[in-house]
């Protein structure tokens, strides 16, 4: 069992009690909550007869359903509306602070709340949504909820939770020039598969984690849910603290002393011990990309299909459903396959870092002929601030549609989607059968610059050849 | 017969099975996001494998006319990983499942299963492979799960079965809905929140 870790000590801070059926009831210290999962927790709240315990630990924004082209209200989808309409009534009723369409924080979940500061290190944070663990990055612990919990936490500010084994993983040395947190977290589910985690939050450690700015630590916590790991986290240091200080929820004054005191306390002891250990070399990593349809199908942009007959016996059904879905044959390259659409955004690569990255790459270039290319920013925020630097004109100018912020194409429940058969080459989180709006639609999770570099050439590119 | 919903204590529970094969079978895959577009949960039952059913034009196992009014399913691996919609397993029980049986599952959806009194059981790959061709080889057959036993059976086998003591617990007991414990003792909730430094201007001696 582990101990001295960042997560025992955080989960003893928040231990309400013991439940009677072993479980612990856990005080959850920020609750964020979105249009898609919280609807059915307020109606069930109401049938309950039951208000919110703490208004003002919960938070509100809007994301998944909001058009990315034109945000006008009413939405012209009457159910996406209708979704919207609800979530700013319950907020109302209970008095809980909603950032909606209109307002300057409105964005992705992930993306808006880590910007107001709202997610700050030792925190309990929880969401209706499986990328909650990207607060984690922050030294949090973070995880998605489903529904009937999310009413739990509003009724209780708790939920009832069994504590997680820890696993610390390691990584070594210092990324290369053109690869990316995406390529290290790819790399990892790759190598822990997508339910190495499960049972397990995933410490994340060592030099080349410590070198990854904010931004790239929300990109590995985000995607922990994607090896099994319900949250992942990231130990506080410098890092942590130069992002939240000054932001609108930070602590001030001499508050703020007395809060980095008590968040340098939280981190790891050295003499911590783990339930399980792994070691990376960071610095070997290549440029990651997906070619099936779990987010574990990853492999080098220098590397071809996997055989499935040649994997281990575990993988080899899904292997083989994976190719005869992406109509992808083994032992052939995947630089140089083909692409449709080019997707750069979400929770997991849709801040300024994101844009900007990428935007070094499409500078001076243009997209493809017949490759629908697009760039959502994860945040009102993300987007004024591209703006100010210029980021959203080098898109335009090269080909790219410069969208308002939103969920957008990770999850399609907007009108951006795939069709028919089109391969997207996308800097989201999940490359599921089906994911980006058409049954049948193909996804290759990549960063956000070898998104632009596939833009660009219209089709799987080595980023490096445009350093 | 439309079945009730899960209610109270969940010790046993009696009907027709059938099985959903492969691994890594993700909660979009179990309802895709446009179903997500909703308020209620109402409508899901009819759109549970919704793509996966099209793909097959009526021969999915949740389309087959011998299938209709069973409610055991029979997984293999790491069954709902993905997205933490709670929207899965509703769909999956407002069509009519009361329990599931695989190899594993992902954290998230277990935990949404048993929010809504449906117990997902879990045993080594080989049994569940014996369990799976046991139930494709005749549909009308009736299965009986024991919760205190831990094992399924249809009077000539009987497969154990594995859940941890937490949530056996919860539906031995019918404490699955976890809303009322949570309030059972507010106070404790307060103390906890006057504890955290966080929530207290930082204050590190409380």
């Amino acid at each position: 069992m582990s101990s001295g870790t960042l997560y025992d000590k955080v989960w003893n801070f928040h231990q309400v009690k013991q439940l009677p059926g072993g479980s612990t009831q856990l005080f959850i210290g920020l609750h964020l909550i979105h249009e898609v999962t919280s609807p059915q927790a307020f109606s069930a709240l109401n049938e309950k007869n039951l208000g919110v315990k703490f208004p003002n630990l919960t938070v509100a924004t809007v994301d998944h359903i909001v058009p990315t082209s034109n945000q006008q209200r009413p939405f012209s989808d009457p159910l996406a509306e209708e979704m919207l309409a609800t979530l700013e009534n319950n907020c109302k009723t209970h008095g809980i602070k909603f950032h909606g369409i209109g307002s300057d924080s409105q964005g992705v979940v992930h993306v808006m709340a880590p910007e107001l500061g709202l997610t700050q290190p030792g925190m309990t944070v929880a969401c209706g949504d499986s990328h909650t663990s990207t607060h984690g990055a922050f030294g949090a612990i973070a995880f998605g909820i489903g529904t009937s919990q999310v009413r739990d936490v509003l009724a209780s500010q708790s939920l009832a939770m069994n504590k997680l084994k820890v696993r610390r993983i390691w990584v070594d040395g210092a990324l290369q020039k053109g690869v990316y947190a995406k390529d290290l977290i790819l790399h990892i589910i790759r190598h822990l598969g997508v339910k190495g985690g499960v049972g397990f939050a995933y410490e994340f450690a060592g030099p080349a984690i410590e070198k990854l700015s904010m931004e790239g630590r929300m990109t590995i916590c985000n995607m922990a849910i994607e090896g099994g790991a319900r949250c992942g986290y990231i130990n506080p240091d410098e890092t942590t603290f130069r992002y939240i200080k000054g932001k609108e929820h930070a602590p001030k004054g001499p508050e703020w002393d007395k809060a980095v005191s008590w968040w340098k306390s939280l981190a790891s002891d050295s003499k911590a011990t783990f339930d399980d250990e792994i070691q990376l070399d960071g610095s070997s990593i290549e440029p990651t990309i997906t070619w099936g349809i779990t987010p574990g199908q990853g492999i080098s942009i220098k590397e071809t299909i996997p055989n499935p007959e040649l994997l281990p016996q575990n993988e080899q059904q899904i292997a083989k459903d994976a190719c005869k879905y992406m109509n992808l044959k083994p032992d052939e390259p995947i630089e140089g396959k083909s692409i449709d659409v080019c997707f750069i955004g979400s929770c997991t690569n849709g801040r300024l870092s994101d844009l900007q990255e990428a935007s070094k790459i499409v500078k001076g270039h243009s997209v493809a002929t017949g490759i629908r290319a697009f760039v959502v920013p994860g945040s009102q925020k993300v987007a004024k601030e591209a703006k100010e630097k210029g980021i959203d004109k080098i898109f335009l100018k090269a080909g790219f549609e410069w969208r308002e912020p939103g969920c957008s194409m990770c999850l399609a429940m907007n009108p951006d989607k795939l069709e028919g058969r089109q391969i997207s080459a996308s800097s989201s989180n999940r490359n599921f059968k089906g994911r980006q709006g058409s049954a049948n639609g193909r996804t290759l999770l990549m960063s956000p610059a070898m998104v632009a570099a596939a833009a660009i050439n219209g089709k799987v590119t080595d980023v490096r050849n445009f350093l | 017969m439309k079945q009730e919903f899960p209610k109270g204590e969940i010790k046993s529970i009696q009907g027709r099975s059938f099985t959903i094969r492969g691994d890594d079978i993700d909660t979009d895959r179990i309802i895709p996001a446009r179903f997500l577009k909703c308020v209620s949960f109402s409508a899901l039952g009819e759109q549970v494998f919704a793509d996966d059913r099209k793909e097959l034009k009526g021969n999915h196992p949740f389309d087959l006319d011998h299938n209709k009014g069973a409610n055991i399913l029979v997984v293999n691996d790491n069954f709902g990983c993905g997205s933490s919609r709670e929207h899965a397993p509703q769909a999956l029980m407002r069509w009519g499942i009361r329990l599931i049986i695989g190899e594993s599952f992902a954290e998230i959806f277990f935990g949404n299963c048993l929010a809504l009194g449906i117990p997902c059981l879990t045993a080594s790959k080989e049994k569940i492979v014996k369990l799976q061709n046991l139930v494709e080889k005749t549909n009308t057959q009736i299965w009986n799960f024991n919760l205190k036993n831990l094992s399924i059976s249809n009077q000539k086998e009987i497969i154990k079965l594995h859940l941890d003591e937490g949530p056996y617990n919860m539906l031995f007991s019918g404490k699955w809905d976890a809303t009322s414990q949570l309030l059972d003792e507010e106070e404790k909730i307060n103390k906890t929140f006057n504890n955290l430094p966080y929530l207290n201007n930082f204050k590190l001696d409380i």
